[in-house]
């Protein structure tokens, strides 16, 4: 399910499989391109494989869990059995993360302007760390950055915390940030600021973006390509406006109903019965099929193709939404 | 306070009081709320976190010692009652917790959690009642009396939220508060669990007290929304009005800022960083004003009062 770029991307994952013990699969060939200075939304509920596909793409999937198949291109190199230390210095970029409890990620008992610094000189070795520091708590836009830089993570509310890692990521100078949930902790008066923040940044360093969110708000509100993650797999993908003008997939469209919409006047939310099926119950057919309004006997039968429509957008169904989606 | 009030809250105030940095702090968790809950009403509390509407549902059902007012509820206030009859006005208040993995005893089957009320005041005249009340309850929340055996690592997050329900509905209370009762669930599951509580609602003529972060979550469950910021009651208002039309400029910012699923209204850019003040500072006048666009002298100076703007708006905004 790649999307058409019109610049090369500068992440380039197809066919990933993740697997426990060789034998679970938990990601199960997911295909997404990521050009620099895009934002591309994978959206799921928990449990559905979108933090695996992101520790992938990182090398930091935990022991005994590891990519069986596929591949993972960063700037064209193929990365996807390299450990983190060997990818340095290859000359194809670096992918930098930040995750959604900024307090588990940072020292409690060093000082913010210690931690950056630390970052600092790992990966850039000809600046001075200080003025570094300095100019990348003014890039997060934290006010005040002299006094900040000596302030320890407790002192920093949530939101601030945050933007310290967004520095902390962005000292490596990397052409991929993947944020996972990155706001999900954060108030939403907060979370609006520092998602304007990743905004600004994926703009003006032409970094490409992969955002990882169970909240189709957010996703509508800044992602520029969406991918819709479902027990493993990928059901959809498309440009943002088109997708949720439209969502094909019964999946997609399922979990746009169950939004609360205080303006409707039905007092009863959509809802999609049951609950997502364990890595271990999926089967060959689709896996949203015990769940799916839509279901035929030939969904539970076998791999379900990919279909494409004029508007960009692709989904993994027999039968989506409109109907007219081509194979 | 009409004849109809279920739980009449007068004045409540609760304060922490935090050591930081070889300096004792007070934080005002809750600072003097008046709410009155109306029979057969959802009420909806929201706030960002640190506003007080956890402590301020942990005052009301005597989790932790209010510091001042009174929670009046038949007549009686309960901040004055002794343990044992405040453990007895429980059965008739109960609560839903937001975490059902935490709220259950591991070593519990669901059946014995569901009964534990009911055995601790005696309420089962019968072992055979007690089976038939535990397995009406978990009928009710959709799960079904076979759930009874089962144990909490068996169950889903949102199955898991359920038993916490039929825990709550089986001494038949008048009142259910329930603080952010689906906040650790996925979007799917999260919409299941907001039906059935509406459903119950209808059905048992419970009085809904719903606690949440989320405004969307609870505009759509409530009649009525209270928006607490810093401790204090800011607006109070029929659900959907306050959605469409919010009076209070906190309130506006609050429903700015949800992230809506709709493309049309993108995120553009970075704005300055605009966050609430230390809960440690205490403030004259509004609690709002640093971050209020409508801010003038007053409001450095004196705390506006909550007023009633409307017939059932309040504000406590010098400039609404």
């Amino acid at each position: 399910m790649t999307g058409a770029h019109t610049t090369d991307p500068i992440l380039s994952v197809s066919d990933l499989v993740v697997a426990v013990a060789g034998r679970i699969k938990i990601v199960r060939g997911v295909s997404f391109d990521i050009a620099p200075g895009e934002i591309l939304g994978l959206v799921g509920e928990s449990g559905c494989g979108k933090s695996m596909t992101s520790l992938a793409a990182m090398g930091l999937l935990p022991p005994a869990i590891g990519v069986t198949k596929g591949r993972i291109l960063l700037g064209g190199t193929d990365i996807t059995r390299l450990a983190p230390h060997e990818r340095v210095d290859r000359g194809c970029g670096r992918i930098a993360m930040i995750f959604q409890e900024p307090m588990t990620s940072l020292n409690p008992v060093l000082r913010i302007g210690d931690q950056i610094e630390e970052a600092i000189r790992v990966h850039d070795p000809d600046v001075v760390p200080a003025v570094r520091a300095r100019e990348l708590l003014d890039m997060v836009r934290i006010p005040d950055a002299a006094h900040q830089l000596s302030a320890f993570p407790h002192e920093l509310s949530g939101g601030m915390r945050q933007r310290v890692m967004i520095a902390i990521a962005l000292a490596c100078r990397p052409s991929v940030l993947i944020a996972d949930e990155p706001t999900t902790a954060l108030d939403v008066t907060v979370q609006r600021q520092v998602l304007g923040l990743i905004r600004e940044l994926c703009d003006t360093l032409d970094m490409g973006v992969l955002f990882i969110t169970h909240d189709l708000g957010v996703v509508a509100q800044l992602a520029d390509r969406v991918a819709v993650m479902y027990a493993g797999g990928l059901v959809e993908t498309g440009d943002v406006v088109p997708l949720f003008a439209a969502p094909l997939h019964p999946y997609t469209a399922g979990l746009m109903g169950c939004l609360p919409d205080p303006d409707s006047d039905d007092p009863l939310l959509a809802t999609i019965p049951g609950s997502a099926p364990r890595p271990d119950e999926v089967g060959d057919g689709c896996p949203f099929a015990p769940r799916c309004p839509r279901v035929a006997d030939i969904c539970r039968r076998g791999a379900v193709p990919v279909r494409h429509t004029d508007t960009g957008q692709a989904v993994r169904c027999h039968f989506p939404l409109n109907g007219e989606a081509s194979t | 306070m009409t004849d109809d009030t279920v739980l009449d809250i007068r004045n409540l105030s609760k304060a922490y009081h935090v050591r930081r940095g070889g300096k004792n702090h007070e934080v005002r968790a809750v600072d003097d709320i008046s709410l009155a809950v109306r029979a057969g009403e959802t009420l909806g509390i929201v706030g960002e976190s640190g506003c007080g509407k956890s402590s301020l549902a942990r005052a009301v059902m005597g989790l932790t010692r209010a510091d001042g007012g009174k929670v009046i509820h038949d007549g009686v206030d309960l901040l004055t009652l002794d343990r044992r009859s405040l453990a007895r006005a429980r059965l008739r208040i109960r609560m839903v917790f937001q975490d059902p993995y935490a709220s259950l005893d591991p070593r519990r089957s669901v059946g014995d959690s569901v009964a534990e009320a009911g055995d601790i005041h005696g309420i089962f005249e019968s072992s055979a009642e007690r089976k038939r009340l535990v397995g009406e309850a978990l009928d009710r929340v959709g799960l079904g009396a076979g759930f009874a055996d089962r144990f909490p690592h068996e169950l889903s997050g949102g199955q898991r939220q359920r038993v916490g329900i039929a825990r709550a509905i089986l001494p038949e209370p008048e009142l259910v508060i329930a603080d952010e009762p689906v906040s650790a669930l996925d979007v799917s599951i999260q919409a299941q669990v907001l039906n059935l509580l509406a459903e119950l609602k209808n059905r048992l003529g419970l009085t809904l007290l719903f606690i949440s972060h989320d405004l969307s979550v609870v505009a759509k469950i409530s009649d009525r929304v209270a928006v607490l910021y810093m401790g204090r009651v800011v607006e109070i208002a029929p659900a959907r009005p306050l959605f469409r039309d919010p009076r209070h400029p906190y309130t506006e910012l609050l429903i700015q800022a949800i992230p809506r699923p709709d493309p049309s209204t993108r995120i553009t850019g970075a704005i300055e960083p605009d966050e609430p003040p230390s809960r440690f500072a205490r403030l004259a006048g509004c609690p709002f004003r640093d971050r209020c666009p409508r801010r003038t002298e007053i409001c450095a100076t004196d705390a506006p009062e909550l007023r009633e703007i409307e017939p059932g708006r309040f504000v406590s905004c010098h400039h609404a």
